[in-house]
């Protein structure tokens, strides 16, 4: 098996895939504790299905870089949807899902009708769970990532104390004079460029498991905002790469495959935190 | 001058007032009770003094030594609060938030300031436990200490006993006395009136009838009033 893999990391592709899976899985754990915490977790699910739309556009129009029109369309979703999160009467989960189901509507129509590609389901069945598209990650594609991987890591660091004081109690931070506002926008555009990053790796579908599994579970075990969020990266990656590494030699769906390794990962916290706290 | 003086202050939600005429003042080392029924808007004021909504017209003038965020707010709190995973000094010390101006990590001094409080608080033992696991008494206590790292002069308390048990709620008022007594002026917000008149050096009563004066002159009206029920706007 050993040999095997050593002949598979052979390939630049399955290095490829290795490294982006492991920056994609890091970034989005990061925010993974604040989405939880601050009850955001059903934005960053309506964002998914806004970018599986949108990459249906991208696909229809062929364009070469799906990413430049997939990443406005997706910060400026998470824009709005923050925007009427916070201000209207109307619920805001109700515009979410309204987005949400829609943009998912339009973009299996728009596929449907103008798309010229033979293997119709084939395509969308890999936007949603994202099978195959990680081993067909070209240099250019590790690139983009990794910068936009990079500077998700850095704003998190920069305004890690900022993101803990609104997260924990908004009132407080605008009555000490942050400008929770302007935050919370920060917060969301971050979360849209870690879907749209994302969503090479799982597919669109499966976006809302790899932020949220990494932190429930860390939340399990940890107790300090500070441990929850080491942990919960850490957990992320390992999870990433050791389902990546099942998928090749199993030859399985990578995306599905490194949910499932999170939500194992998710049971093995449970029980520890169960050892733990009975200790 | 006055550390705060508030004048014909109308609060409410779009554009529906709750609260109207509302007159007061607070001078250094004050300790004001704003007393009310439930939803008198004793919330929507506080929120209104700390810049967190407007006012629907009146004026609030703050004193020299009030400008900028040098309000310590201690909110109600909240169910995401009760088990949030945090060390009781992460908590402590995003009191410091407002020093934080550019940079993006605390100093040394902050984090100083953050244990100097915890002490003050007689908490200094918890510093690296996790909020979740506290009492809810000790979770008060972690929330004045983070008020206290905001500002050390002047505090805005929430209804800062619900949920705490008759010991801890005492302790909780000898614990606020005491910071009155060391020179901080406090404004806070109770349903418990019994309670607040040991303590309290003014009252502000907030519904019907606005009134605003000292202890002895809410209680001296109150024991007019009972018969008739009924009085003036007093302030």
């Amino acid at each position: 098996m050993i040999a095997q893999l050593g002949l598979y990391l052979s390939y630049p592709f399955v290095r490829y895939a290795l490294i982006v899976g492991v920056l994609i899985a890091l970034c989005s754990s990061l925010l993974g504790v604040t989405l939880v915490l601050k009850r955001f977790s059903f934005i960053g699910d309506g964002l998914s299905h806004v970018a599986f739309g949108a990459m249906a556009i991208a696909s229809v129009l062929r364009l070469s870089n799906q990413m430049a029109l997939v990443l406005p369309l997706t910060v400026l979703s998470a824009v709005l949807l923050l925007r009427t999160g916070q201000n209207t009467k109307i619920k805001g989960d109700a515009a979410i899902a309204m987005i949400s189901v829609g943009a998912l509507a339009f973009g299996y129509l728009i596929m449907n009708v103008f798309s010229t590609s033979s293997n119709l389901s084939g395509d969308v069945c890999s936007t949603l769970f994202g099978s195959t598209s990680i081993l067909t990650l070209r240099p250019l594609d590790v690139w983009v990532c990794g910068i936009l991987s990079v500077v998700v890591i850095a704003v998190f660091v920069f305004f890690y104390n900022r993101i803990f004081a609104v997260t924990f109690d908004e009132s407080f931070a605008v009555s000490a004079g942050t400008a929770a506002d302007r935050y919370n926008l920060l917060i969301a555009v971050v979360i849209a460029v870690i879907i749209v990053l994302a969503m090479n790796l799982v597919g669109s579908l499966l976006i809302s498991a790899l932020v949220i599994f990494p932190a429930i579970s860390a939340m399990r075990v940890y107790k300090s905002f500070r441990s929850v969020t080491i942990c919960s990266a850490v957990l992320s990656v390992l999870c990433a790469l050791l389902g990546i590494l099942i998928s090749i030699l199993a030859g399985t769906p990578v995306g599905s495959t490194i949910v499932a390794v999170d939500v194992a990962g998710f049971f093995l916290c449970c029980l520890a935190g169960r050892i733990r706290g009975g200790a | 001058m006055a550390l705060l003086m508030v004048r014909d202050l109308s609060l409410g939600y779009d554009s529906r007032a709750i609260v109207t005429n509302l007159n007061f003042t607070v001078e250094e080392g004050d300790y004001l009770c704003i007393v009310g029924e439930n939803g008198s808007g004793k919330t929507t004021l506080m929120k209104t003094l700390l810049h967190l909504t407007s006012p629907l017209s009146g004026r609030i003038v703050k004193g020299d030594s009030l400008s900028g965020g040098q309000i310590g707010y201690l909110p109600q709190q909240t169910q995401v609060q009760r088990d949030f995973p945090a060390s009781v000094m992460e908590i402590v010390l995003s009191g410091c938030q407002g020093r934080l101006g550019r940079r993006p990590f605390y100093s040394r001094e902050d984090k100083e300031l953050a244990r100097q409080n915890l002490k003050r608080m007689g908490i200094a033992d918890l510093e690296k436990r996790s909020y979740r696991e506290l009492s809810g008494g000790q979770q008060q206590r972690v929330l004045l200490a983070r008020a206290l790292c905001a500002a050390g002069r002047v505090l805005l308390l929430d209804e800062p006993v619900t949920g705490l048990d008759p010991g801890a709620a005492r302790s909780m008022y000898e614990l606020i006395a005491d910071l009155n007594k060391e020179g901080i002026t406090i404004i806070m917000i109770s349903h418990d009136v019994e309670a607040v008149l040991d303590y309290a050096t003014h009252i502000l009563h907030i519904g019907e009838d606005n009134f605003f004066g000292t202890k002895e002159e809410y209680m001296e009206r109150g024991a007019g009033k009972k018969p008739a029920k009924e009085g003036g706007d007093l302030a």
